[in-house]
């Protein structure tokens, strides 16, 4: 059998005192698409950010494999070198740094390690355009630092288009769709669909249940107080739209416990 | 007596003996007097509170030879002419070296080249400005370097006169026969409506022992304009101490570019005097330091008369157990009325041993004014760190990145694209991870 994309096992992390991923068990597959609801504050992003290699957190327990490999061991840029990468649901403003420069500097880190050769300004300004057509984004961008200035809309469709640029194998999406207009949604829908094939897989965190309408997962997880507390098919993503999270949290009463678990 | 001492007392008499065509023995007397009474400044005094010269103070300094030797590769790493036709006047541990500079440059009234053919030529012209702005009786160092003037450049700009190339003053030191001390000299004259760029960089061979102690006086009459840089590229091993003194006539303006990256102990003084209405200066600096040095940046803009506008932003980047100062004074005096005014002072701070102190100062005693000033001092932004390294990019590369774009500002503000080009090469091979930045900006 083969390893899935992603196998993560008993996760647990911590920031100084206050433990936020609690046990966290998950499979992806490749070419699967699994999505992740829950509350604010349940641990989605942290989830996402402990993935990407974000050293705020400290993992207290647990294995993360990637393809095969201990994730956790590798730094934040071998990660994304081997084929990780993480849209940010703050995407963050560089000033001084060129967007372009910097996706390339990027891309050429990643075909380096993939033994390909890296692109000359001007090919990658070629490859480039053509990625930014799948996020309608409008070339006026490439002048300007990264994301310095973008509107909310704009910086998680640079995210896409870094996703596309870089062509990860495991892709995390950290609420992209918030605050896009309905248009835009279904740009960046559009853009993530074009990106789903079978050797790369996805995790797509989101609130609404209107993106998994144009981005059909083939799982869905709730995480509530940093655990999975349930998982199921696209039905159950209707299912928490129709009843709230109450569906998957814990009596207060349990929660402080923090040992209960059903 | 402090070695340091000392070996002024040994330079001073060997001067005095050889001066026998000295044009200003009177000056010079003058201000050696007033050395030996202000002594080498201590930390005791509010001036040099945070910088201490008793490293300097124990060093035992040798006269420099005539004409010492000047490594090739060292002339060629430092300078190609940006432009063609750009005007270089070249001194070697303190002495006009004629057969490196471009022939002198006269025409139309215009003069470009030593202040020691000036002197012997035009005494008159030099007599009249020199050692009236920058004031030695206030300051021991600007004494010092008085009392041994020597040389250095001399421009003088007729009413208009507006030469199309940047004229580049180049100070090397050799310490050829051990550690040096050399006073340039220099002394800009821009008449009514001129205008001209002026490069000064300072340079030596890597690890040489020496102490330049430079003074810059600037007379801007009505209506003159002038862009001054100062590249600062001293060995990792010299002291430098420089003041600019800048005196604004009429309607002119002054932009001053300071890049500070070389010398153990560097101080640099600028300081602007608007002594009449309507004029404008820009102060604009960056200092990035590095293993134990220390970069003193200390600035004035005296506010003396109404309608005048100054800018100043400054920016540091320090890296090891470095320790950056910036103390920016902005007086506005009580006739300088509609005076507007903004200072600002940025640092970066790479690692735990660097330290910066700023000091910026604004004093008003005018009512109808437009001033403002802050200063920061702050670390790379750990989001930005980490969004750069999760998208491949290294953590040395991702800290470059970041630290370059913090620094570009000041080399974007450069107008003149050769030497723009020239401030960014100079400063991205002072990150770490040079090789990736070479296409950033
Ligand atoms: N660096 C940090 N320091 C302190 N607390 C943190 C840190 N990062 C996350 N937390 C806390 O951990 C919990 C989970 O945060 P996280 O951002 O993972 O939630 P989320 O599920 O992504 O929420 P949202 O839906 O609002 O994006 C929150 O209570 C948050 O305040
Ligand atoms: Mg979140």
């Amino acid at each position: 059998m083969t390893d899935p994309m992603l196998r993560i096992r008993n996760l647990r992390a911590r920031v100084a005192d206050k433990e936020i991923l609690r046990g966290i068990d998950l499979e992806v597959g490749a070419g699967e698409v699994h999505a992740i609801m829950g509350p604010n504050g349940s641990g989605k992003s942290t989830l996402a950010q402990v993935l990407a290699g974000r050293e705020t957190y400290a993992v207290t327990e647990g294995e993360v494999l990637y393809q095969g490999q201990d994730l956790l061991a590798l730094s934040p840029e071998e990660r994304a070198v081997a084929g990780v990468f993480m849209a940010f649901q703050y995407p963050v403003e560089i000033p001084g740094v060129g967007n372009l420069y910097f996706l390339r500097t990027a891309l050429n880190a990643v075909r380096k390690r993939r033994g390909e050769e890296e692109l000359d300004a001007m090919d990658f300004l070629a490859f480039a355009r053509e990625k930014m057509k799948l996020v309608a984004m409008d070339e006026s961008f490439t002048g300007r630092s990264v994301n310095e200035g973008f509107s909310g809309g704009e910086k998680k469709r640079n995210e896409i288009f870094q996703m596309a640029v870089l062509d990860p194998r495991l892709a995390i999406l950290d609420e992209t769709d918030s605050g896009l207009d309905i248009d835009a949604l279904r740009i960046v829908a559009n853009g993530v669909n074009s990106l789903r094939s079978p050797d790369r897989a996805m995790i797509v965190i989101t609130h609404y249940q209107r993106l998994l309408e144009y981005v059909v997962p083939d799982r869905v997880h709730v995480m509530d107080n940093g655990r999975i507390a349930r998982s199921g098919d696209r039905r159950l993503a209707l299912e928490l739209e129709e009843k709230g999270y109450a569906l998957v949290q814990e009596p207060p009463a349990a929660r402080s416990g923090g040992e209960t678990r059903r | 007596m402090t070695p340091f001492d000392r070996s002024l007392r040994e330079g001073f008499s060997l001067l005095r003996r050889h001066g026998g065509a000295d044009p200003m023995p009177a000056l010079r007397e003058a201000a050696f007097a007033r050395f030996a009474e202000l002594g080498l400044p201590t930390t005791e005094s509010e001036d040099w509170k945070y910088t201490s010269l008793a490293a300097l103070a124990e060093m035992d300094f040798v006269p420099a030879e005539a004409k010492a030797d000047i490594a090739e590769e060292l002339l060629q790493g430092l300078w190609t002419p940006p432009v063609d036709g750009s005007i270089q006047v070249v001194f070697v541990d303190g002495h006009h070296r004629p057969e490196l500079s471009s022939p002198a440059w006269s025409s139309g009234g215009s003069f470009i080249g030593s202040l020691r053919a000036a002197l012997a030529h035009n005494r008159d012209l030099v007599a009249r400005e020199l050692a009236r702005h920058a004031d030695f009786r206030r300051d021991a160092l600007t004494a010092l370097n008085t009392a041994f003037i020597e040389d250095g450049a001399f421009i003088h700009l007729p009413a208009g006169a507006a030469p199309q190339s940047p004229i580049h003053l180049l100070f090397l030191s050799t310490a050829s026969r051990g550690a040096t001390l050399s006073h340039p000299r220099n002394l800009i004259v821009a008449g009514r409506g001129s205008q001209a760029t002026v490069v000064e960089t300072y340079a030596g061979p890597p690890e040489a022992t020496y102490f330049t102690n430079a003074v810059t006086e600037v007379v801007l009459d009505e209506g003159a304009r002038l862009d001054h840089y100062k590249l600062q590229q001293e060995s990792e091993r010299a002291f430098h101490i420089a003041l600019l003194q800048v005196s604004h006539g009429r309607d002119s303006r002054f932009n001053s570019h300071s890049l500070a990256l070389g010398a153990t102990l560097a101080r640099n003084d600028v300081r602007a005097l608007f002594a009449a209405e309507g004029s404008e200066c820009t102060l604009n600096g960056l200092y990035m330091a590095d293993g134990k040095q220390h970069l003193d940046n200390r600035t004035l803009i005296d506010h003396k008369s109404p309608r005048c506008t100054s800018r100043e932003l400054y920016k540091g980047v320090l890296d090891g157990h470095s320790r950056g100062v910036f103390s920016g004074r902005v007086l506005v005096r009580e006739d300088a009325q509609k005076t507007d005014a903004r200072q600002i002072n940025k640092n970066l701070l790479l690692s735990e041993g660097a330290v910066v102190d700023t000091k910026p100062q604004l004093e008003i005693f005018a009512d109808d004014v437009k001033c403002a000033h802050g200063a920061a001092v702050g670390e790379l932004d750990e989001d930005a760190l980490f969004y750069l390294r999760s998208r491949g990019l290294g953590r040395e590369a991702a800290r470059s990145l970041l630290t370059y774009a913090f620094a570009s500002e000041m080399v974007d503000l450069i107008p003149l694209a050769p030497l723009r080009t020239r401030v960014r090469e100079l400063v991205t091979s002072r990150l770490p991870d040079r090789e990736s930045l070479r296409e950033a900006a």
